[in-house]
């Protein structure tokens, strides 16, 4: 496939990289507070004027605590949303201004990823592979990538569609089985695994895309959904959508517009519509076809259409609806983590340095328990406990869902496969979540 | 070579501890004790593998800036200079260390000479190798790791020396025992833990306290146990509660997340007992007991 | 009265530590690095301090790269009135560090240091009473509370099995322990006003310190792995092995 292509580009850590341009934006003046959440939108006459951080030192309860410290409004002419895929702003900002009427529903898929440290003779730097499908059923969309890049390491992760049937699937167990495969197990031998995080991504392409503009902002990114699936690469998109968005957003600050108007008419124009319109058919041909001929169709629409066949394929449902009862879908035998290639969530967690005062709010919310009780583990047999890369969700001897929300590595993904979309992710006390090195 | 120990008291015996950094002193030679205070110097007179004490009967209170006074006129004749990794040594030596102008190593887990030495650094998660080219070394000793020397069998030779004179810039007021009849979980000689297997906190009381009463042990639990409400959250040990290295710390009715092991997997001895015989304990577990808690912990209480 | 309060910038306490692959030490390229959590103790201690009017200025100091100025610029948004950085590239082992302080303290005149008991990377213990017995000034370590009154602290000890209280003539130093207060959040407004707090730079080099360590690191491992032991079958069994063969009871 002409997308998986990746002559020409570099390997790099992201998260070195954006490190890396915080300081070059600091550097500009321009002022970066790491460590408060954006908690709300601030919304005034009908328009975003910036956001509210949220309070700090509220306890479980949801009491004030002495080092108890209200959160802030921030006002600003013009508010980016830049929060990554199911951004919690976002979202309100897409209810409160139906930015979605539009789009087709979004789809996301869920990342896991590991790096290990692999001994030097074994380490082949600018080394890429891919692979697709395999372990996963037929009606799965996903696969997994292997990297090796900087000192030794290792960047191997593994998407899986969360728009899948089966409730009985579990995205971190396929991620895992994978890596018994002879193709990705040579590439761990003699290593250790150092570090390991999750996170959604958008998926869904230009159909899903929502409209980005809002009264006072703007989304960009993935939140909004500029990812290019087939490629599995959205930092390009991500970052073309920024610098688009700053143009526009200038120029309704300075002509004192409330909409940054321009942005979408900039959008069209730039390389980053093109190259997503070309690949806009290819995913949702996995969700209409499944895995073969989702594969026959995406060599159809790159090959021969090059990506301009005149029709355009439709995402149909939500992820959220996608799933079949649990008695109607096969259970999937997992095989025992080894503790050498293979390993369980908690001992996985435990490499996302997630740092979380446990005397906290929960902050994934829960609207009913009862909606839980009867559609989530009677009908779905509780998927979240699957799904969650994390292991927050659990259910106990008493068939009671258990939060284990100081475990969360923030991925959003309950947020988004809940079935009756009744969790919620809210943005816990600032500076909570992982704390992922150079190299996620 | 001739080392020097800073010996502590409890209801008048040498504490093991203070034994402990007498063995590793052995190491270096020969062995002299500074016992500071009016109790012990019979208990420290039959110590084993010690040839001197040096006994400061007017130094009450052990008060840092005195002992540290004292101890750097002593220096010039000694090697070495220990003391346990207690709360007094850390505050003594050091303050010694200062006076001298000397990198002092706290926490010593091995010696692998004269002057190079193992000790813990980030909590533990790491084993630093240092090397001190310092001409008198000043150490203290992680008490787990070296088998203390015995309580008699000795014949040390006593000289009383004056305190030295004091510029009562730090007075002594109190001293408070814990009020607890149990000690506290950080520093307690034996940790019991219960998990979510007690079931309830009527369990988690009734079947863990007789044991710990036996054993003057202090009581802690798994995360999953503080978040079904068996008991409070300060009881927590783990990587996101307290961090403990007892002597002998028994695991009952916890499976052993890592999050867990990362709080107790220093302690000296542990002591496993789950009905799941898979439980990741059990891996870390020098004796492991599977089966029911309910039959096994009041037979534990009685056998005690 | 000035409060010294001496901060250190450490591997943030909720990263695992990895020690690097050649064993020169602890991975920190690309570390979340943030306040020795003890210094932040000590420093809301001299904030509630200079609150409650014992203290006229609290000044937070940090030895260490250029980037050790992040520590100072949250010391002042926490509520320091003013920083230095005594910068220099090389490791400074708590030896040199009191060193350094003393030099500083000398310039400033503190009539209180105030700092954490240890740092979490190297969990030495040691740099308060070393820069006590260089200065000559009584010493409260592991401080779990604090009253300043007429040229005086009381000061709360934790010590094994207890506390201890002691009444120190000022200046004197404290070393915070854990329990000694719940450090405040900065907030964002105070994060904004940091910016404009005066932060000194003094060369570690014109204060006269030799900084050539005393103690070396030959080298960093991983702590061996626990293996598993035995199953014994009965509570007999078990506590005839924890009393025989263990020692333990």
């Amino acid at each position: 496939m002409p997308q998986m292509d990746n002559r020409g580009n570099y390997i790099i850590s992201l998260g070195a990289f954006c490190r890396w341009l915080g300081e070059q934006a600091e550097a500009l003046g321009v002022e970066i507070y790491p460590g408060f959440s954006g908690a709300d939108l601030f919304i005034e006459d009908g328009k975003v004027c910036g956001v509210i951080t949220g309070d700090m030192g509220i306890n479980r309860q949801g009491k004030p605590k002495p080092d108890y410290t209200s959160g802030m409004i921030l006002r600003a002419k013009q508010t980016i949303l830049a929060e990554g895929a199911r951004g919690s702003l976002s979202k309100k900002a897409m209810a409160r201004f139906d930015l979605r009427k539009n789009a087709d529903p979004q789809t996301f898929g869920l990342g896991i990823k590991e790096v290990w440290e692999i001994p030097a003779e074994n380490h082949r730097p600018g080394f890429v592979q891919h692979s697709f499908g395999w372990p996963l059923d037929t009606h799965t969309y996903g696969g997994a990538f292997l990297y090796h890049f900087g000192e030794n390491l290792v960047s191997y992760g593994f998407i899986t569609a969360l728009d899948y049937r089966n409730p009985w699937l579990s995205p971190f167990e396929e991620m895992q089985r994978t890596k018994q495969h002879p193709a990705f197990k040579k590439h761990f031998e003699g290593g250790r695994r150092i570090m390991y995080g999750a996170r959604a991504i958008s998926e869904g392409g230009l159909q899903s895309l929502p409209h980005p503009i809002f009264p006072g902002g703007v989304l960009t990114g993935d939140c909004a959904g500029f990812l290019n699936m087939p490629k599995i690469k959205g930092i390009h998109t991500s970052m073309k959508s920024g610098m688009i968005a700053a143009d526009a957003v200038l120029e309704a600050i300075q002509t004192e517009q409330t909409e940054a108007s321009t942005y979408m008419q900039a959008l069209k124009a730039s390389w980053l519509w093109k190259e997503l319109s070309a690949a806009r058919n290819i995913r949702p041909a996995f969700s209409h076809w499944g895995m073969l001929g989702g594969a026959a169709y995406s060599g159809i629409d790159s090959m021969i259409f090059r990506g301009r066949a005149p029709w355009t394929l439709h995402h149909r449902h939500a992820d959220n609806q996608t799933l079949l009862p649990a008695d109607q879908a096969p259970k999937i035998d997992y095989p025992k983590a080894d503790g050498k290639l293979t390993f369980n969530r908690a001992e996985s967690v435990f490499l996302s340095n997630i740092s979380h005062d446990d005397d906290q709010p929960v902050h994934l919310h829960v609207g009913d328990m009862q909606t839980w009780k009867e559609v989530n583990l009677a009908r779905f047999a509780a998927p979240e406990s699957r799904y969650c890369p994390a292991g927050v969700y659990e259910t106990n001897e008493a068939e009671e869902l258990v939060i284990n929300a100081q475990n969360c590595v923030h991925c959003k993904s309950c947020d988004i496969k809940d079935p009756e979309q009744d969790i919620n992710w809210c943005t816990p006390e600032g500076g909570s979540g992982p704390n992922y090195p150079s190299g996620m | 070579m001739t080392a020097l120990v800073l010996i502590e008291i409890e209801n008048g015996k040498v504490r093991q501890a203070s034994r402990s950094a007498i063995a590793a002193a052995s190491r270096f030679g020969e062995v002299d004790a500074l016992l500071l205070g009016n109790t012990g110097a019979e208990a420290a007179g039959t110590l084993a593998g010690v040839r001197k004490v040096l006994h400061v009967p007017t130094l009450t209170h052990a008060l840092a800036e005195p002992a540290a006074a004292l101890l750097a006129t002593l220096a010039p004749s000694y090697s070495h200079i220990l003391a346990a990794s207690s709360s007094s040594g850390k505050n003594i030596l050091p303050r010694l260390a200062g006076l001298l102008d000397v990198q002092p190593i706290s926490d010593v887990v091995k010696i692998e000479d004269e002057s190079t030495f193992i000790r813990p650094i980030y909590a533990g998660n790491a084993l630093a190798t240092v090397q001190s080219s310092d001409n008198v070394k000043i150490l203290t000793i992680r008490s787990s790791s070296f088998d203390p020397v015995a309580e008699s069998g000795g014949n040390a030779s006593l000289e009383v020396l004056d305190a030295p004179a004091d510029d009562g810039k730090s007075r002594f007021v109190k001293l408070e025992q814990s009020q607890s009849d149990r000690p506290e979980l950080e520093v307690a000689r034996v940790v019991i833990s219960g998990g979510k297997g007690l079931k309830d906190a009527s369990n988690f009381h009734n079947l863990l306290e007789p044991i710990a009463d036996k054993l003057g042990a202090a009581i802690g639990a798994s995360r999953a146990a503080v978040d079904s409400g068996f008991a409070p959250n300060e009881m927590q040990v783990g990587q996101t509660g307290k961090v403990v290295a007892p002597e002998l710390y028994i695991a009952t009715g916890l499976s052993g997340a890592i999050q867990h092991l990362a709080g107790m997997k220093d302690s000296r001895v542990i002591v496993a007992i789950n009905i799941d015989p898979e439980a990741p304990i059990f891996k870390v577990a020098d004796y492991g007991m599977v089966g029911d808690l309910f039959e096994i912990l009041p037979a534990l209480t009685k056998a005690l | 009265m000035k409060v010294l309060v001496p901060v250190k910038r450490v591997v943030d306490y909720n990263i695992k530590p990895r020690v690097a692959a050649d064993g020169r030490g602890v991975e920190t390229q690309g570390v979340k690095m943030s306040m020795n959590p003890f210094d932040e103790i000590a420093l809301e201690e001299a904030l509630r301090l200079r609150e409650k009017g014992h203290a006229s200025e609290v000044i937070a100091v940090t030895i260490g790269p250029q980037v050790a100025q992040d520590v100072l610029r949250t010391a002042m948004a926490m509520g320091a009135d003013r920083a230095i950085l005594i910068s220099t590239d090389v490791d400074c082992e708590p030896r040199v560090v009191a060193n350094l302080l003393k030099a500083v303290v000398e310039k400033e005149q503190p009539g209180l240091i105030s700092m954490g008991k240890q740092a979490i990377d190297d969990d030495m213990n040691a740099t308060g009473q070393m820069l006590a017995a260089k200065l000559g000034w009584p010493q409260g370590t592991f401080a779990s509370q604090v009253d300043i009154a007429d040229g005086h602290a009381t000061v709360t000890r934790e010590v094994d099995g207890g506390t201890e209280t002691l009444a120190l003539t000022l200046p004197a130093v404290i070393t915070a322990d854990l329990r000694l207060n719940e450090p405040r959040y900065a907030s964002l407004p105070n994060i904004m006003k940091a910016r404009k707090k005066p932060l000194e730079t003094l060369e570690a080099a014109s204060l006269g310190v030799d900084l050539t360590p005393h103690l070396t690191v030959v080298k960093v491992a991983e702590p061996p792995q626990r293996t598993a032991g035995i199953i014994v079958e009965t509570v007999d069994e078990l506590v005839q092995k924890l009393k025989t063969e263990a020692k333990v009871i």
